[in-house]
């Protein structure tokens, strides 16, 4: 019997995938920021990628100043309540509280984050408001946590702002690729509606730029275009069987999850091929769709996964057994997928080798492959002049984020190869001020 | 086993924790619990002429997540007839003989004093305590504090009493008054047998910033009420200290002002009380605390091998001295334990703002370092220090030096004038006023600031330069 039973509601659906992070009430609120010591040049803000004054907006929490809370938030992160929910800030902000040195609980600072700004989100209490306009445009290529970052940023400053995003919803992986059990779709998307209702920069959905036409209209029609575009699909094996039925990328595999909740259909017996923080979402989410094994293989050893230690342990907590030093070598079925031959690894001098005769058929009905995430190369090479470093990143200057053809600016996946979704909001701020800059000058 | 229980001016007690004349000791009912529970002693709620209250009557004052460090009312005394508080004491005193249930009384004639010290007495009060300390409502009518704020009246009413009382007579004291050795002496001499201290403050507890009234809200307005709760202790150590030291007072102390634990209570002890009186923690955490309190007496007293109460009383108070008497050659400096500290630096700016910038920072950690040449161990680094033991204040002198300000003044040896080579601060260390400008605010500034560079333009610093 496994852990979950298949959701067949959408109620079972959100006990399943209950928030890890649950919304705090007033008196946990109070409790929690009354354990705040108040460093002096707190580690916490210097931990956080867009710089929070952490310790101010708990002393506003504490002292009742809600709405000033989430104002010192949200000067400096516009994602603000997605931030609190979905950051790692076990490696982040509450890794690098004090308390940890005394073995006493960090604060936890993501929820008294998300209590703040669901507070003013609800409540529906404005903080911005567009600059004055100063009668120049900028294009945003995709509208999520990097495109709307910078539209806020830039509205701000007095710009135009056009987003243009592929699908129908605002805030790319925050809604599409994070875990269900770490924010709702619902608060995800009120808080895209709450910075759009202050900032009132326009989105055109299901509005792809995919063409060198596409970008040669954005480059006449703007002064400036911004490309927070990410990453693309998840990377082929180039396994022998990867098509079969149900062998899915873990980037579509979580997206229709978000999308589809309990209505996905998931195996009975999944494996996640990956040593990443995805893979272990993967995992996790399979274990809570109530499939009954969930296996995750990893070429390398436990110790050498990519995951944050306090994902691996989320996924097992709920079930999912780790296979390591094994690679796959073939997608084993007929039509469908019915199991993985692995084959034995060992590492030597640090890299993988294959231990020769070691093969094995692991079985299974689906198959997860959480092994990253494509970068969005051809597109890219539709700009001209634009440079991409060796891993396909774009290449940009680390002060303004304007790539190497100055229209362009950038942030995001596609600018740092995959990061968090706080990385993104940070970089965008500073690609807006970039963009300020560049424009203001000429 | 210590004994705890105690003979206060005559009145027998099987311990020294006594309930105060409040609302936890307004009924028979509410006493006859407290007494199942283990209390020793309760002073009934004043009695009077009854009087008529408001509704909202309490206000408290919270501090971060703990609620009620302080607290204030705006009752006044028994608002119930005297003859059914009469008939209760009787009562209580029936099934509990060798408790001590002592009347609180407060009214204003001769006369009217005469009948109600008899009254009680009759009763079954083993003894009595006059309440010149209300400071709200009742002083209006020129009674409680009123009276505790004018020695000669005081002394007349006390000896009004003591022309019928049989009992022992309790003179509690306002702490609404320059000098509490004053109505103090005045007790004595008019004949009083104890006195009770402090009663509460006169206080506003807090204002409703919406409604832009005093705390507690009637109707819209407020008024001054009195101030209790743990965070007045220290006022009430200090007057208990005054009291007890002053040789023309002399009589035995019952300690009130915030006690809640068994430690408050040995302090009030240690400083002269001989009985203590507790209110809001039992209004706050019920009869029940009394189990608490007894334990932890019973144990520091075990531990410290006294037998009696009596073995403590004022063991503090040859250490209470006036500041001319402290040692100037004393010296203690902060010493920062590294395998303690977490890094908050809390000491480094408490130090820095708060005191003798005698902390430095240090390149590659965040362990604050001692900077010993300017450290005047003023000890606030390690109050603000959140992990025990991790700063400590080591005495730096060698202990053969004894020099007073007394002795110092006597030898001529003080400063004088304005300028005089003899400042106690003369060749201490201080930054030069400038260096403050600036500094470290890479470190001060809000979070938007840092990432976006220093100085961080604002998004209306931006549209300015434009």
């Amino acid at each position: 019997m496994a852990e979950f039973m298949p959701p067949s509601s959408e109620q079972e659906f959100h006990a399943n995938f209950a928030q890890l992070k649950p919304r705090m009430n007033n008196t946990e609120a109070l409790y929690e920021s009354s354990r705040c010591l108040f460093c002096f040049d707190a580690p916490c803000i210097k931990a956080c990628p867009t710089g929070i004054d952490i310790p101010q907006f708990i002393r506003q929490i504490n002292t009742g100043n809600v709405t000033g809370a989430a104002l010192t938030i949200y000067e400096a992160n516009y994602f603000g309540n997605a931030c609190g929910k979905v950051c790692p800030t076990e490696v982040l902000c509450e890794g690098a509280c004090v308390y940890n040195l005394q073995e006493v609980k960090p604060i936890e600072i993501g929820r008294l984050q998300s209590f703040a700004t669901r507070q003013v989100i609800e409540s529906h209490k404005y903080l911005f408001e567009p600059g004055q306009a100063n009668g120049r445009k900028v294009a945003i290529i995709g509208a999520g946590p990097a495109g709307i970052s910078c539209a806020c940023e830039l509205r701000a400053l007095g710009y135009e702002v056009d987003i243009f995003e592929a699908k129908s919803q605002p805030s790319g992986l925050t809604v599409h690729g994070v875990a269900p059990y770490k924010i709702t779709n619902e608060e995800v998307l009120a808080e895209m509606e709450y910075l759009q209702t202050q900032f009132g920069y326009r989105v055109q959905y299901n509005s792809p730029i995919c063409s060198r036409p596409d970008l040669l209209a954005l480059e006449e029609a703007y002064d400036a275009i911004f490309l927070g575009i990410g990453l693309g699909k998840t990377n082929a094996l180039l396994l022998p069987g990867e098509e079969r039925e149900n062998c899915v990328g873990a980037v579509e595999f979580i997206e229709q999850l978000r999308r589809e909740h309990h209505q996905i259909l998931v195996g009975r017996k999944v494996i996640v091929l990956g040593g990443g923080n995805t893979a272990m979402d993967a995992a996790s989410e399979s274990a809570r769709l109530g499939a009954e094994d969930v296996i995750l293989a990893y070429r390398r050893s436990k110790e050498d996964m990519g995951a944050y230690d306090f994902e691996y342990d989320l996924a097992k907590s709920v079930g999912v057994k780790g296979l390591f030093n094994v690679a796959p070598v073939e997608i084993v079925g007929n039509g469908r997928v019915e199991g993985v031959k692995f084959i034995r690894t060992a590492t030597v001098d640090g890299q993988v080798q294959a231990v020769p005769g070691s093969e094995f058929v692991e079985p299974c009905d689906m198959v997860i492959k959480a092994t990253g995430q494509a970068k969005q190369t051809t597109f890219l090479s539709l700009i001209l002049g634009l440079q991409l470093d060796s891993k396909g990143r774009i290449v940009a200057d680390t002060h303004t984020y304007q790539t190497t053809n100055p229209q362009y600016f950038a942030s995001g996946d596609a600018l740092n190869g995959g990061a968090e979704v706080v990385n993104a909001a940070a970089e965008a701020k500073v690609a807006a001020r970039g963009i300020h800059h560049y424009l203001s000058a000429r | 086993m210590p004994d705890l229980s105690i003979n206060f001016a005559g009145i027998k007690s099987p311990n020294p924790f006594w309930l105060a004349s409040a609302p936890p000791t307004n009924s028979g009912y509410q006493v006859m619990k407290a007494f199942d529970a283990g209390w020793g002693g309760a002073v009934w709620k004043t009695l009077g002429v009854p009087v008529v209250n408001v509704s909202s009557r309490y206000g408290g004052v919270n501090y971060r997540d703990k609620r009620l460090i302080g607290f204030n009312n705006i009752e006044l005394i028994s608002d119930r007839p005297l003859v059914d508080n009469l008939r209760e004491i009787e009562e209580v005193k029936k099934h509990f003989p060798h408790h001590a249930v002592i009347a609180s009384l407060m009214v204003q004639s001769r006369e009217e004093w005469h009948q109600i010290v008899r009254d009680v007495t009759n009763a079954g009060s083993d003894g009595i305590e006059l309440n010149f300390g209300c400071p709200h409502g009742m002083c209006e009518r020129g009674m409680g504090s009123a009276v505790g704020q004018e020695p000669d009246v005081l002394r007349t009413i006390v000896e009004w009493v003591m022309e019928v009382a049989q009992i022992p007579v309790i003179v509690k004291l306002t702490p609404n008054i320059s000098d509490i050795t004053e109505p103090a002496r005045a007790a004595r001499e008019g004949g009083a047998d104890a006195i009770s201290l402090i009663n509460t403050i006169q206080s506003i507890v807090g204002v409703d910033l919406d409604l832009f009234a005093p705390y507690p809200i009637v109707d819209g307005k407020g008024t001054n009420g009195g101030y209790c709760g743990p965070a007045v202790k220290p006022i009430a150590l200090n007057m208990v200290k005054n009291c007890a030291q002053d040789p023309h007072v002399q009589l035995p102390i019952s300690g009130i002002g915030g006690i809640e634990n068994w430690r408050d209570a040995v302090e009030h002890i240690l400083l002269g009380a001989s009985s203590v009186q507790i209110c809001t923690a039992a209004m706050h955490f019920g009869f029940g605390i009394i189990r608490e309190m007894t334990a932890g007496l019973e144990q520091y007293m075990t531990d410290k091998g006294f037998h009696t109460i009596y073995d403590m009383v004022g063991k503090a108070l040859p250490n209470v001295k006036h500041w001319e008497d402290l040692n100037l050659k004393y010296k203690v400096t902060a010493n920062i334990h590294e395998d303690k500290c977490i890094g908050c630096q809390l000491c480094y700016t408490a130090c820095e703002d708060g005191a003798h910038q005698a902390i430095a920072l240090r390149e590659g950690t965040r362990v604050p370092e001692i900077i010993e040449e300017n450290c005047v161990g003023c000890n606030l680094c390690s109050l603000v220090c959140p992990v025990e033991n991790c700063i400590t204040m080591d005495r730096t002198d060698d202990g053969t030096e004894h020099l007073t300000w007394k002795e110092r003044t006597l030898a001529g040896t003080i400063p004088t004038d304005f300028n005089d080579e003899r400042a106690g601060g003369l060749h201490h260390w201080v930054p030069e006023p400038t260096a403050a400008l600036g500094k470290e605010k890479h470190k001060t500034l809000p979070g938007k600031a840092r990432q976006l560079g220093h100085p961080a333009p604002t998004i209306t610093d931006l549209l300015r330069k434009e």
